[in-house]
């Protein structure tokens, strides 16, 4: 995954796997909201991957997910 | 053999039966144009299956994959209980299909055909079965054609499932955050197309794609069918040119004149009021109201039933539906049916459940796997919004007397959460 200097990122959910343990939202709380039921409600704007600590919650957040549903998807400015 | 003039094409008939293969070959003539790639970009050929997605950018990505075996789905799931158009085009047509399916197969060169059906229509797969031995009989030539029959659940036709059960899987939608991707079925590339995408393409590349643009719209060209149900003598389906106005299609069914509200698109699509009535039934038309003509359905509410008590029954069998997969919809759906059902009738909760409600379309919008869950959003926010004076009545004097009327729209019964079966 490798995670340059230049250019945005979203964080993405696989809703199929995500089963709402919520660690995501304690680790990234910046990124992650949840709704009534527990699962994750996440923000779709790109943040800049310059943006260090924001990153760092993201990374947190895709390997604390006791379901390995998350990961950290740069975003193109084409795409 | 001279081209089909008017819009009676796919469900053109000499004998209102099931056409055998050689009353087929009078009615349509056989062989195709020399080149039929060519023609079927030319035709702007879209998807009939709901998506509209351009069928000539399907067969081209599946033509540029690299891999010896490939294999064509016919998509004849048609889990809407409002849709009926594939089985009746199947039950008529049946080699119709069966020639699309197999010119697909030779602009993808695919060595395999499957068709699938949903294993509840006993009467559909028979049918297909026998044109299927119909063929081979006459020629073992060309790929290979066999009918599979999955579970006939609502999601199970969605393309991403059906290819999960051709693998041997259950008949579950999957996520793919990339798309378009390249579906497989036993690790070959696969293009699933709806059926009556495939009758379109076998009478595109016999009679040319300026004889498809004849009918329709420039943007949306060609004919279509069309189910309706709800205040109808009886649901029939029916072939029309793209673009006919929608009151012109109800008037051909001798549907109820002035419905309160119509549902357009099925039971994923949405509701309008009577001023839709005068626009043209084509994905261009119905674009700006943040709808499309979908699976071809059409649904005329009338004056005498409760739109928001129609809205409820089709959110409640539609929740049920729900794969439960993902969490927004499995959680999300149920809790939406059952803000609608306060409203309906008009509980103690009602104003805090219609309260709830705008506010559970934006949590929920766009988090499924599939568009399952965004489908009955489009669905209910379009309803409330067609009926918001029933709305405001229903919260300020009460429920109408609409909610006994008899039920309208058709959903299978549903009195308790069903197990549902995906093998």
């Amino acid at each position: 995954m490798g995670i340059g200097r230049s250019g945005s990122f979203v964080l993405q959910v696989n809703p199929i796997l995500c089963d709402g343990f919520g660690h995501c939202h304690e680790l990234a709380p910046e990124l992650v909201t949840l709704d009534e039921w527990g699962y994750p409600v996440i923000d779709q704007t790109p943040r800049p991957l310059a943006d260090h600590a924001l990153v760092q919650a993201a990374t947190y957040a895709v390997r604390g997910c006791p379901r390995q549903a998350l990961r950290i998807r740069k975003v193109t400015p084409s795409s | 053999m001279t081209p089909l003039a008017g819009p009676q094409r796919l469900l053109a008939t000499r004998t209102g039966r099931t056409a055998s293969l050689a009353e087929h070959r009078q009615l349509f003539g056989a062989g195709s144009l020399p080149k039929p790639m060519e023609e079927l970009e030319r035709s702007g050929l879209l998807g009939r299956g709901g998506g509209g997605f351009e069928t000539a950018r399907k067969v081209a990505l599946l033509r540029s994959q690299r891999s010896r075996h490939r294999t064509v789905v016919v998509n004849a799931m048609e889990g809407e209980p409002a849709a009926n158009k594939d089985k009746h085009l199947l039950r008529l047509n049946p080699h119709l299909v069966l020639d699309g399916a197999e010119m697909l197969a030779e602009l993808i060169h695919a060595d395999q055909i499957t068709i699938c059906i949903a294993r509840e229509h006993a009467a559909t797969i028979a049918v297909v079965k026998r044109a299927v031995h119909e063929r081979e009989r006459q020629s073992l030539r060309g790929p290979a054609i066999t009918v599979e029959t999955p579970p006939g659940r609502y999601v199970a036709g969605e393309e991403s499932a059906l290819v999960h059960w051709l693998n041997d899987n259950e008949a579950l939608p999957q996520f793919r955050p990339e798309k378009p991707s390249v579906l497989r079925v036993r690790r070959h590339p696969a293009l699933v197309e709806n059926t009556e995408t495939c009758a379109h393409l076998g009478l595109i590349t016999r009679w040319g794609a300026s004889w498809f643009r004849s009918q329709g719209t420039p943007a949306h060209p060609g004919t279509m069918l069309v189910s309706i149900s709800g205040a109808v003598p009886a649901p029939r389906v029916i072939e029309v040119a793209v673009g006919t106005r929608i009151r012109d299609i109800l008037a051909a069914v001798n549907s109820d004149p002035a419905p309160q509200g119509l549902v357009v698109g099925g039971y994923g699509g949405a509701v309008f009021g009577p001023t839709i009535l005068d626009l043209p039934y084509s994905n261009e038309a119905l674009a700006p109201l943040g709808a499309g003509v979908g699976a071809g359905i059409l649904c005329p509410i009338p004056a005498t039933s409760c739109g928001l008590r129609e809205t409820f029954r089709v959110a409640a069998w539609m929740a049920n539906e729900s794969a439960r997969q993902c969490g927004p919809c499995a959680f999300g759906l149920p809790a939406i049916a059952d803000d609608l059902r306060h409203v309906a009738y008009a509980t103690r909760d009602a104003r805090a459940a219609a309260k709830r409600l705008e506010q559970r379309f934006a949590e929920i919008a766009g988090r499924g796997a599939c568009r399952h869950p965004d489908g009955v959003i489009r669905f209910v926010r379009t309803a409330l919004d067609t009926f918001r004076m029933d709305v405001t009545a229903h919260l300020t004097l009460g429920a109408c007397a609409g909610v006994n009327a008899s039920p309208l729209l058709m959903v299978p019964a549903l009195t308790h959460e069903e197990a549902l079966e995906w093998e």
